[in-house]
């Protein structure tokens, strides 16, 4: 199994620019996840690790051999993408057997692999069976044990769920996640998804127009996002932004908002203008005497909780609340926020200001 | 607007029995939401009360009068599709109006202007009105179409999955909008949806469909809080219920084949072990996958808990609901 680290790598197609200078480190055996909308460069990066792309700079090492000019096949990884090719004339056992029948392996060793790995994803009853009449996550398994059963350094998956309904990639999300914590094996999992990113991920790196934004653990960059377009890219319904002018100094825990004070965590660093103060939906709670109001706009009804849109002079915040709180449209309401989770962001460069409450995550950069 | 009745329908297609012996009512100015998976009978409810598919047997009631031989056309209802159909080289004035130009209306010019305006700002589209269809985003362009269906003042929407097609945000921002719309108007909306979330935010009532059967019809509260089964308890919740063997805990009733938890009904602290197998950091909460006496379960608790895979913890029901052998609840 294999370190992967990548180091200041940029991939440039023609004018156009996909990756700018990437830097990260994945551990052995992590289950790690590629985050960003379409077009952030985490397809790129995957296939710049795998060889099926060349870097324009920057270098890529496995397990310490740098590999960045190897092609694919010198590197002893697995690939498995969204769209699952089988081979529609064999069985699935011919299917699986394949990479190692055509790597020469002798019979009997091709057979306890086979068989090894139909344990694992639990499809031994479907062995001698044509792929022609299996179900989408029966084909889906049978791509995956193709590419286990050569027992490769690596895992790579470009959006293997994404062509399946909620249902049934929920179902399959969990059993990727369960194989991965059977075999240990590292994985790189390409996802625009931020929900499967945080439930199936050891680490997560978020990308946006080919840059690296923040680089971490799940509950960490939900916490602490390093800048605006991570805070709202990540948790739905997505962090609260309230524009404001005003400033914050060295120390200081509070700031002016529409004439009210909020208390945040205390600053690591200055700045004066446009801020946003970024709050999560269930950071927002009534109160009240609070100084700070809004009113109503929308209350939609979720089970256990409920998600309550206000217009308040900041624009839109949404608060994740108890559905068995009453709330009334159009109602008035006083509006608390949690001061040890607040975020305050520079507004012109998005990026997030360093205070006691991120100094951890974020100071290492 | 109107109340619409579905009286004892059914409908065939061929061996398959799309709609069993199915009676709705959708009240007056109400927003009913039909939810179930692909098959359930959702689109084929749609379109018998539009009249572009006719019941084997039973009958359509809108505003009290009988549908048996009217056309599509002579019913008033409006439709939208997940798919937007707008006439692309016209403007999204043009296209709003087109309904309204229609010969049979014989609409004045005023009116048709008053009544575009007034669809248009409730749409948020006004600024867009001598915009190309085709220079719109995905979002506007279903805004339209809805559009299209708002300015003839139908008797009853009725709306195939429209905000299937469009990416998360703005699904969230037109789910609110189109629940602001139909409160507004006053619209009667019948409203068919297989994402649960759409169910759940938007409905008034909430008509849980399976194999061609209405199981359960109520506001969303009452079908997620009151389920009448096993099915209709597993249509609402992310993580869905679990459901367990009800002898897994003391206090099972006389007849209780299964217990249902949602993942939220799991008190933690009390009660016997179970192994925590996996730890998901959602963000806002974290999931436990639990191993308790041999069978898999999800609970969540807080977001920052210090709890680790392979540690035990102790949970007990705390608000279970049971089942019988065959599915149904037992009250």
């Amino acid at each position: 199994m294999a370190q992967i680290r990548i180091q200041n790598v940029r991939k440039e197609f023609g004018a156009f620019t996909a990756v700018r200078s990437s830097t990260f480190t994945i551990e052995d055996g992590e289950f790690f996840m590629l985050l960003g909308p379409s077009g952030c460069g985490k397809t790129t990066t995957l296939r710049m690790m795998a060889g099926l792309e060349l870097p324009t700079s920057g270098e890529i090492f496995i397990d310490g051999e740098e590999v960045g000019m190897k092609p694919a096949s010198q590197r002893d990884i697995a690939f498995v993408f969204q769209m699952f090719a089988l081979y529609p004339h064999m069985n699935v056992r011919k299917n699986i057997s394949y990479p190692l029948v055509s790597q020469g392996m002798k019979r009997e060793e091709v057979n306890a692999r086979v068989a090894d790995v139909a344990r694992i994803l639990r499809i031994e009853h479907l062995l001698d069976k044509p792929v022609g009449g299996l179900s989408g996550g029966d084909r889906q398994r049978v791509a995956l044990g193709r590419a286990i059963v050569r027992r490769p350094k690596a895992f790579f998956m470009d959006e293997p769920l994404g062509a399946l309904d909620a249902e049934f990639r929920e179902h399959m999300a969990e059993e990727l996640r369960a194989l991965h914590d059977r075999m240990g094996a590292t994985t790189v999992y390409v996802t625009h998804d931020q929900l499967e990113a945080m439930q199936m991920g050891d680490k997560i790196v978020v990308m946006n127009h080919g840059v690296v934004e923040q680089f971490g653990k799940p509950q960490q960059i939900y916490d602490w996002p390093a800048t605006k377009f991570v805070a709202q890219f990540i948790g739905s319904p997505s962090m609260n932004f309230l524009d404001f002018e005003g400033m914050i100094g060295i120390g200081g825990d509070s700031v002016e908002l529409g004439g009210a004070k909020v208390h945040v965590p205390a600053a690591r660093e200055g700045r004066a203008g446009r801020l946003t103060l970024g709050v999560r939906p269930e950071h927002v709670t009534f109160r009240d005497d609070a100084p700070y109001r809004g009113r109503v706009s929308a209350v939609e009804y979720l089970g256990t909780t409920q998600i309550v849109t206000l217009s308040t002079e900041h624009g839109d915040v949404k608060a994740r609340i108890s559905s068995g709180q009453a709330v009334r449209e159009e109602e008035l309401v006083g509006l608390d926020f949690d001061a040890r989770t607040l975020s305050l962001f520079d507004a012109e460069n998005g990026k997030v200001l360093i205070s006691e409450g991120n100094e951890g995550v974020l100071a290492h950069g | 607007m109107a109340e619409v009745v579905l009286e004892n329908v059914t409908k065939r297609f061929g061996a398959t029995v799309a709609l069993d012996d199915v009676s709705l009512t959708v009240p007056d100015g109400s927003f009913v939401v039909l939810l179930g998976p692909t098959g359930a009978g959702k689109t084929t409810t749609l379109r018998m009360v539009s009249g572009l598919d006719v019941p084997d047997s039973g009958e359509v009631y809108i505003d009290g009068r009988p549908m048996k031989g009217l056309q599509p056309a002579e019913r008033n209802v409006a439709m939208v599709f997940q798919q937007y159909s707008l006439y692309p080289h016209l403007t999204v004035r043009q296209n709003l109006e087109f309904p309204l130009k229609s010969p049979l209306l014989k609409t004045p010019k005023a009116a048709i202007e008053r009544k575009v305006r007034e669809v248009a700002e409730v749409l948020q589209i006004a600024h867009k009105l001598e915009n190309k269809a085709t220079a719109l985003s995905g979002g506007e362009m279903q805004r339209v179409s809805i559009g299209r269906a708002l300015v003839r003042d139908p008797r009853i929407f009725l709306m195939d999955e429209p905000l299937s097609s469009l990416d998360a945000k703005l699904r969230a921002d037109l789910r609110i909008e189109l629940k602001r719309i139909q409160a507004k108007s006053g619209a009667t909306l019948l409203y068919v949806t297989h994402d649960q979330i759409e169910a759940m935010t938007m409905a008034t009532h909430v008509g849980v469909l399976n194999e061609g059967r209405l199981v359960q019809f109520g506001s969303p509260r009452e079908v997620y809080e009151e389920p009448v089964s096993i099915y209709a308890a597993t249509r609402l919740g992310q993580p869905r219920i679990n459901v367990l063997p009800a002898d897994l805990f003391a206090g099972a009733p006389a007849g209780a084949k299964s217990i249902g938890l949602r993942p939220e009904h799991i008190a933690q602290g009390e009660g016997e072990e179970a192994l925590v197998k996996r730890v998901e950091h959602l963000g806002d909460q974290t999931r436990l996958h639990l191993t308790f006496k041999r069978h898999d379960l999800i609970t969540v608790t807080d977001a920052h808990t210090p709890l680790r895979g392979g540690e035990t913890i102790r949970i007990q029901p705390s608000r279970p609901l049971f089942f019988d052998a065959a599915g149904l609840r037992l009250v």
